[in-house]
């Protein structure tokens, strides 16, 4: 893509080269270690679902029995495949690990003392033992994948941005009519926001629910309900229809296993966000975001980051290059899971006071800044929200100043502003208008990218410049001590977060040397 | 004829004014759900009569899809407010000084630093309003209760229980202690503060911290009812909040 704000190359490639060292420095750690939800997932990938009687997910219960035998660091499938032979267990698909589990949970099969009692078998008795569950869960994704691809194939979505779009009704049920009309306005993503607070969970909620704070909570059964009721609606509009989550928290792997079996389609995944917004620890995020996007590549699913949350308390103007900045981490963290371009949905955000001279100037000139350095990923544009006040009529003209910047820049994934905004999670008629207003510029404006060139030296290739060059200096002093001494001094965000503070300490362990066992991993 | 200012203040019935004074002109906007067309249009006009808008005209009334239909309206409404009835607390408060004044003062008239302890409390994991006035940075450019240098400022984050709030201001002699409630469904957030009064008139001993309660819903006058010592809204500045802790161990102070 050739430069239309001449951008230096030279910076940017070493703005990637300073990430990638940042990333490789974390990713002896990362690799050596695993954490509890990692392990809930490699069961979940095995085919394990379900809840005991008081809700407690079955996974859970594994993982903390094995846990309390002193075996995790072995990694959990290792113990599960020793016990599967044990018992004699007929392995002919997930019915076994669901009785294995049920066997723990009612304490009929002791973890504690069969694993003291039993050799642990060989590596390769082990494989064998495990293959059916491991092929079963590698062979559901990739039909999701396959199925994701002939659906797109037959119902096409838009060239132009993808508008995105949230429901947040807490009831599933309400959430699918809400997302349903969404779609005849003209959504392209339905993203149902989480229930607040489920990103501290160390478990995962089970079964379709119908009551939740600010959002609806993430399981299974909401995705399978949401993604049913999308692909009909899609049906009817003659368009695929993305289905949107998020993975963040204490079960970024778990959520990530869900999704690839319900076939959904992005993944709030930040490397990053968990730590300084959510206060989990830095080092049990670093871990669980891997696995994650690692599963999410097999699964194809676009991963979101979170960018636009640096810019929600600092000031858009003087705070810009961090999102740069973490964009290029991002985007390093995400390479090592496997994840290509086309799969990276990186974020940015149009936050500056509207009252700024020349403030659309700098919000484009950032925009078209980021799709140039990222040129083949799907970028995730975010719409105002700090600005934006009671008054709807002003926040509607907002967004679509929002809209206009999304098309002069050719952005992928447009995350819709809505004039209610701080007022109330949206209404059907807010909604509406909100797409009305984004599909008028989309369609208005279809092709104003390729007609647009900047002021050489004007002001808005000068920010683009000036925005890069800051970026690139923070990555400087973030490589010079390191990602996690940068986020202890609270380099991003200004919020200090200590390797060894925050929740999910405590479910994060290295790996058994040589000895550690993880079929999904090899 | 333009009216004076204090013809104005002796009017006592004030309605909506579009371009005639009286005129009561008001737009609505709303979606019906389970009608479109001719019978969208009345069912909105009965509506408007109801809520007591007069003469009301739909201006647009656009199909949006699962049989709904988007109105928006404009009348004149029948109902007027006697000012003279109502009753606000005006109580304007003095515009608060910046960071380094404010430590100047507590250097100078308190003499030691002031302890603030601070925390999102049930399940809320909203940290951003608790953040913006304690962490460093701030709000708006004003700086956070973390950078004063009299201030001693721990911020404990989210999904903190009462009790653990409690046994923290114990520890740290807190002087205020910040409580934060970002989620308003079902109306959690007065359960919560309401509770964490409760907690803090019984368990506390010795002298009580400021209590004080912030969040986008939470005003002054529903903080103070549920017990605390203030509330403040979305858009409040640390230095705001630093005054009138400052102010009120100064209060303290004096009367001792």
């Amino acid at each position: 893509m050739k430069s239309k704000l001449d951008l230096d190359r030279k910076m940017v490639d070493e703005c990637r080269l300073m990430a990638e060292r940042i990333a490789d420095r974390l990713h002896g750690f990362i690799v050596s270690h695993s954490t509890d939800s990692v392990e809930r997932s490699v069961l979940r990938l095995m085919g394990l679902d379900g809840v005991d009687r008081k809700g407690t997910p079955l996974a859970n219960i594994i993982v903390d029995a094995v846990k309390a035998a002193g075996k995790l660091n072995y990694g959990v499938a290792g113990v599960v495949a020793d016990l599967m032979a044990a018992f004699d267990v007929d392995v002919d698909g997930d019915g076994d690990i669901q009785s294995l589990a049920g066997g723990i949970s009612k304490g009929d099969i002791k973890v504690k003392g069969k694993v003291k009692g039993v050799e642990p078998l060989p590596p390769e008795k082990r494989r064998e033992v495990l293959r059916p569950l491991v092929e079963s869960g590698l062979q559901r994704i990739k039909k999701r994948v396959d199925e994701r691809n002939a659906l797109k194939e037959r119902l096409p979505m838009d060239s132009g941005p993808l508008l995105y779009v949230i429901v947040a009704t807490g009831n599933i049920h309400e959430d699918v009519i809400q997302a349903k009309s969404a779609v005849e306005m003209g959504a392209d993503c339905i993203a149902v926001i989480r229930s607040t607070a489920q990103s501290l969970l160390d478990y995962v909620p089970y079964g379709a629910t119908t009551e939740g704070y600010g959002g609806t909570y993430a399981t299974q059964e909401n995705f399978r309900i949401m993604r049913e009721a999308l692909d009909g609606a899609g049906e009817k509009a003659g368009r695929y229809i993305y289905l949107v989550n998020y993975a963040s928290g204490l079960c970024m792997p778990e959520i990530a296993v869900m999704a690839a079996f319900e076939r959904l389609d992005m993944l709030l995944n930040d490397s990053m966000y968990g730590i300084i917004f959510r206060n989990i620890n830095t080092m049990r995020t670093f871990v669980d975001q891997h696995f994650s996007r690692t599963i999410n590549a097999h699964a194809d699913i676009i991963i979101n980051t979170g960018e636009d949350n640096y810019l929600t308390t600092a000031d858009a103007v003087e705070q810009a290059h961090t999102v740069l900045a973490s964009d290029f981490i991002n985007e390093q963290f995400a390479i090592k899971a496997g994840l290509p371009p086309r799969l990276m949905g990186l974020g940015h955000a149009f936050e500056m006071d509207p009252e700024i001279e020349d403030g659309f100037l700098m919000e484009v000139a950032q925009a078209q800044m980021m799709r140039e350095i990222f040129p083949d990923a799907p970028i995730k544009y975010m719409p105002p929200t700090k600005h934006i006040t009671g008054n709807v009529f002003r926040a509607h003209l907002v967004d679509m100043m929002f809209n206009v910047a999304s098309m002069m820049t050719g952005q992928s994934i447009h995350l819709l502003g809505i004039l209610t905004e701080a007022i109330h999670t949206p209404h059907v008629g807010d909604r509406f208008l909100s797409l009305q207003g984004a599909r008028y510029a989309r369609n208005n404006m279809r092709n104003i990218a390729s007609e647009i060139s900047f002021e050489r030296g004007g002001r808005v290739e000068m920010r683009a410049k000036e925005v890069l060059k800051r970026a690139h200096d923070m990555l400087g002093e973030v490589e010079d001590i390191g990602l996690v001494e940068a986020l202890a001094r609270g380099m991003f965000a200004d919020i200090k977060r200590a390797p060894d503070e925050g929740k999910g300490a405590a479910g994060v362990f290295e790996k058994a040397k040589g000895e550690y066992f993880n079929p999904f991993f090899e | 004829m333009p009216k004076t200012k204090s013809e104005t203040k002796k009017r006592k019935y004030i309605k909506p004014y579009g371009d005639t004074i009286n005129d009561g002109a008001v737009q609505l906007s709303f979606t019906l759900p389970g009608v479109t067309g001719e019978l969208a249009v009345e069912a909105a006009k009965r509506l408007a009569q109801k809520m007591g808008v007069d003469d009301p005209y739909i201006s647009s009334a656009t199909e949006i899809g699962s049989d709904m239909t988007f109105i928006v309206l404009y009348g004149r409404i029948i109902h007027d407010v006697d000012l003279t009835r109502i009753e606000v607390s005006e109580e304007e408060e003095e515009k608060a000084p910046g960071m380094k004044a404010i430590d100047g003062m507590i250097e100078e008239n308190l003499k030691r630093k002031i302890v603030v302890v601070g925390a999102c409390i049930g399940n809320d994991a909203h940290t951003v309003g608790i953040d913006a006035i304690m962490n460093m940075k701030g709000y708006a450019g004003d700086y956070g209760l973390e950078r004063y240098k009299n201030i001693e400022a721990i911020n404990m984050g989210a999904q903190v229980t009462a009790e653990e709030i409690l046994e923290r201001a114990l520890k740290e002699k807190a002087d205020a202690v910040l409580v934060s409630q970002v989620v308003t469904q079902k109306d959690i957030h007065i359960g919560n503060l309401s509770k964490l009064v409760d907690l803090f008139d019984e368990r506390y001993e010795g002298e009580k911290p400021l209590l004080i309660a912030g969040g986008p819903r939470i005003t002054d006058k529903i903080a103070v009812e549920l017990g605390f010592d203030r509330g403040y809204g979305g858009g409040t500045l640390p230095s705001q909040v630093a005054y009138f802790v400052y102010k009120k161990l100064l209060d303290k102070a004096e009367e001792k």
